[in-house]
């Protein structure tokens, strides 16, 4: 084979082979919410069961921020999850999250609903109203012997 | 004369290799002059391939002097190994050509991996050496479309491109019938004379050696028996040398008398 | 036998040393090596344009095949939204790198061993060394860092071909919304699994691409077979060393990175 045809041939795969790494990690590696400047919230949760971190953060459907950090409050133990968010989304203190999940099995992600009040959450701040993600096994089983009604989801005490 | 120590290019003393329990060498020695063609006979089995691979340092002799050119070889003067592997060549006995390689960038891969010179100067070189060897019609072709003895011109091409001052030929007609032997120990004579460089032939074809050197030496059993020039080989009355020359002798006869047995018997149906 | 479980593990010890001696040797040898570009594209050629067409086309397969029973399971969930998360995480953080990998062996690694294994056989390395030329730089180099190049390319078309595939089986054999499964994909993917993605592909080539040239540039050291049989020995040799170890490695390299 001739030098120069090589030269071509094997110029063409290396620009096809950088195309595809650069679509992996540019396209999707990067993940939905483009990197840009965030900052940090806490939010405490009875059960953050099927939580995970880079899990997602959804505000009205939209992805806003992604789950950073999972850990048990040595004191109450409760679920204290970190998570990222846009920094130019600001949210009132009233603003609840709640654990749901996509389909009937699908990945836990966060729910952020916003509240009405005026005073806005501080980067660092905690996110008191919170709804904790709900135990399909035992709701099944409440369903199964018929209790549901007797027990109420319990959101922690503020 | 010869022994004068700026007319000695090569000189190798109380060589000894051994693979295992198998010793091959147990101090052979061996003195080439500059600008001679050396032959070292010695029968299959003998060592003289190994003897042959100790200098080109594809093996490495359990102990033992090597100097070229004054210099001594060991492997830690490197500096001196590297001036020997410049000034040096080696035949193989299978021409180890690159096959994947055309004629014209088999010869010109030493001088492209080994030297400075410009692209347009190794070619130049590469086609040269072609020439004197009468091979540059064939410069495109791949080793494998060459007959046998075109190969082993190309071999001794890509040998003497890098203009060595010695040349090692490891057993270069070996597998070749008398004729073609004889052409091979022709051509070696021939540009031996026309490039200038000095030759060691390791061989077992004791007539064509005989004609074509300057010196014999005789290897057996690890030591050289014999070393000297041809005419003192052939009236030697040393037992090494009378021995192996009336071995050799004995069986040639028989080859030839097979030989001529079988065309009589070809003429004859 | 303590005795011989001990003589293994030396013998396994031994050989994984002088297998990193050659492979850091081929590199350090590179350094002074003239027309290295040369035959650095020579290897990309063989390992990159000669393997393209089994990469993709192992690739769509995947994908095909990935989506097809993705969906039958997810479906019985009725989740079958996800079928982008499932096929995007196989493909890229086990399926690609391995699968890649094992193409590149089956056909650039087992040429490459054949090809050294035959120039020791007819003395041609050991001519390169005669001629002053460093055999490691002239004949493994060149193949190695072309593996470094070659083999993350290899394996980043094999996902984005495996992803399509996932996705026409996916969404134009089955109905699934397209968008629901490139969505699930890009948020599925994060630059973490891309970059696990490569990185094991970046370990792969060098392991098996420097196996199947130590194989093969050691052919005559085989002590069960000589000429053409030890070409063939070292040749299989090469070719099952490097698929168990490409499969060894990613188990590693995933429990490390988890």
């Amino acid at each position: 084979m001739k030098q120069t045809q090589m030269e071509f041939l094997v110029g063409g795969f290396v620009l096809l082979g950088l195309a595809a790494i650069a679509y992996l990690t540019v396209k999707l590696g990067a993940g939905s919410i483009v990197g840009g400047d965030t900052y940090a919230l806490e939010a405490r949760f009875t059960n953050a069961s099927g939580l995970n971190v880079g899990g997602s953060v959804q505000l009205a459907g939209v992805p806003v921020g992604r789950v950073e950090g999972i850990r048990v409050d040595p004191v109450d133990f409760t679920a204290i999850v970190t998570v990222s968010l846009l920094k130019d989304l600001h949210l009132s203190t009233d603003t609840m999250a709640s654990i749901k999940t996509t389909g009937l099995i699908g990945d836990k992600y966060i729910s952020l609903a916003p509240g009405a009040d005026e005073s806005l959450l501080e980067p660092g701040a905690r996110i008191t109203m919170t709804e904790s993600s709900v135990d399909i096994e035992s709701l099944i089983g409440k369903m199964a012997f018929g209790s549901l009604d007797t027990e109420k989801e319990k959101a922690p005490a503020p | 004369m010869a022994d004068a120590p700026d007319r000695i290019l090569l000189k190798v003393s109380d060589l000894h290799k051994r693979f295992g329990a198998n010793v091959v060498l147990s101090g052979a020695s061996l003195t080439v002059p500059r600008g001679s063609l050396v032959a070292v006979l010695g029968r299959s089995g003998s060592g003289k391939s190994v003897l042959l691979k100790c200098l080109a340092n594809v093996v490495q002799p359990d102990s033992g002097v090597i100097t070229f050119d004054g210099k001594e070889l060991r492997s830690d003067t490197p500096s001196a190994r590297a001036d020997f592997r410049r000034r040096c060549s080696f035949l193989f006995q299978s021409n180890a050509l690159f096959d994947s390689l055309t004629a014209l960038e088999n010869v010109a891969l030493p001088l492209e991996q080994t030297t400075d010179l410009k692209a347009k100067e190794v070619l130049e070189r590469s086609m040269e050496a072609l020439k004197q060897l009468e091979l540059d019609v064939h410069s495109e072709s791949y080793p494998s479309q060459l007959s046998g003895g075109m190969q082993k011109r190309l071999a001794l091409a890509r040998a003497i491109v890098t203009q060595p001052e010695l040349v090692l030929f490891d057993e270069p007609t070996a597998g070749l019938d008398p004729l073609r032997r004889n052409a091979v120990f022709t051509m070696i004579a021939k540009y031996q004379r026309q490039f200038g460089f000095t030759a060691l032939i390791v061989t077992h074809d004791v007539p064509e050696a005989l004609l074509a050197s300057d010196r014999v030496a005789l290897l057996s059993n690890g030591q050289m028996g014999f070393e000297g020039t041809p005419e003192e080989f052939a009236s030697s009355q040393d037992p090494f040398v009378t021995s192996f020359r009336d071995s050799e002798a004995s069986l040639s006869s028989q080859l030839h008398s097979i030989r001529r047995g079988e065309t009589i018997q070809s003429k004859e149906s | 036998m303590v005795r011989s479980v001990g003589r293994y593990t030396l013998s396994i010890v031994q050989a994984l040393g002088d297998f990193t001696l050659f492979t850091g040797h081929s590199f350090g040898s590179a350094l002074g090596s003239r027309k290295l570009g040369r035959r650095v594209l020579r290897a990309m050629f063989e390992q990159g344009v000669r393997c393209l067409p089994v990469i993709l086309i192992v690739g769509i397969f995947t994908g095909l095949v990935l989506g097809l029973q993705g969906y039958y399971v997810l479906n019985r969930f009725g989740s079958e939204s996800l079928l982008g998360t499932l096929v995007s995480l196989s493909i890229i953080r086990e399926l690609g790198p391995v699968l890649a990998a094992l193409m590149l062996v089956g056909q650039a690694g087992s040429a490459l061993a054949a090809e050294l294994g035959i120039q020791r056989n007819s003395e041609q390395i050991a001519a390169l060394e005669t001629m002053g030329i460093s055999s490691h730089a002239y004949l493994v180099a060149p193949r190695l860092i072309a593996a470094l190049l070659v083999y993350p390319m290899q394996t980043a078309l094999f996902c984005t071909i495996g992803l399509w595939g996932g996705s026409i089986s996916g969404s134009m054999l089955l109905g699934l919304e397209p968008g629901v499964y490139w969505s699930a994909v890009e948020r599925a993917v994060e630059s973490r699994d891309v970059s696990e993605c490569l990185l094991k592909a970046v370990t792969f080539g060098l392991l098996t691409v420097g196996l199947c040239a130590y194989h093969g540039f050691n052919a005559h050291r085989n002590k069960s077979a000589t000429g053409a049989r030890a070409v063939s020995a070292s040749t299989t040799r090469a070719v099952v060393q490097s698929s168990i170890i490409v499969l060894a490695a990613d188990y590693v390299i995933t429990s490390f990175l988890i």
